[in-house]
């Protein structure tokens, strides 16, 4: 049953971005940045953490949840350092994705060369 | 030449795209996304035991690092021209955007190429990221204290 709603919930987001692309003048990068930013607005009212809750791992996978967690680890300091924490917190959950994303594409660049 | 006629004549010439199937493809390679991660989450968490929140770190390094290995080998961006959407919003294409600026900007050098221009593709979404996460954090601490 998980299985099924990862399956209809990644599918809906990407379907939204495939619609948003091809009915709009918007490229490949304006699509991920509001996709994001719509994560990050989600979770003002938890509306994000019930998705998780209902999909799993198929909310975890598209980049709406990288604005969740950006907001999600930043109040999560904020409960104990106020204003400060959230700066601190912001990449408490996030910094295994991008740090690992920049050291992996940095090492795989000295070995491969571009294709077109 | 007329302006409006050269209008008609490059509407004429454009290739049609074909929106339902688009949407469709995007539908299916998106939802296939969700369900690889769903099944890598219950590998880390099952076979490997360890705890969900931290599985599902696990999950998103290693779908980073197959989007990264893909776009070396070089087929990931032919899939990405057919599956678009489905393959762009999920994680991997943050991974592909990352290493494709990578490789393009390999040849200007370490300082200047590499390490000026990686972030040129995928930085957008760091910055929006932040910036909104910060705003919205502030919005929920003032209003519903945290």
């Amino acid at each position: 049953m998980n299985y099924i709603n990862a399956f209809l919930f990644c599918g809906f987001v990407c379907l939204i971005g495939q619609i948003i692309l091809d009915n709009t003048k918007l490229t490949a990068g304006h699509v991920t940045t509001i996709f994001v930013v719509l994560g990050a607005f989600l979770d003002i009212f938890s509306i994000y953490d019930k998705f998780v809750l209902w999909a799993g791992g198929g909310a975890l996978v598209p980049i709406t949840s990288f604005g969740h967690l950006l907001i999600h680890g930043a109040l999560e300091r904020a409960h104990n350092f106020g204003f400060m924490g959230l700066a601190m917190g912001m990449f408490d959950l996030t910094s295994t994705g991008i740090i690992s994303c920049i050291v992996i594409s940095f090492f795989l660049s000295f070995i491969f060369k571009p294709r077109d | 030449m007329e302006k409006s006629k050269y209008n008609e004549i490059v509407k004429k010439h454009t290739p049609k795209e074909d929106r339902l199937f688009n949407a469709m493809i995007s539908f299916l390679t998106g939802g296939i996304m969700g369900v690889i991660g769903e099944i890598l989450l219950h590998v880390y968490s099952y076979y490997f035991d360890i705890p969900t929140t931290e599985a599902s770190t696990f999950m998103i390094v290693t779908l980073i690092f197959i989007g990264c290995l893909f776009t070396c080998f070089g087929f990931f961006d032919k899939w990405v021209g057919f599956a678009k959407a489905g393959l762009f919003v999920p994680i991997t294409g943050f991974a592909h955007a990352m290493m494709s600026a990578a490789l393009d900007f390999r040849k200007e050098g370490f300082v200047t190429g590499i390490g000026a221009s990686m972030l040129k593709l995928s930085g957008s979404v760091i910055i929006f990221g932040v910036v909104s996460a910060y705003a919205f954090g502030l919005v929920r601490l003032i209003i519903f204290g945290g």
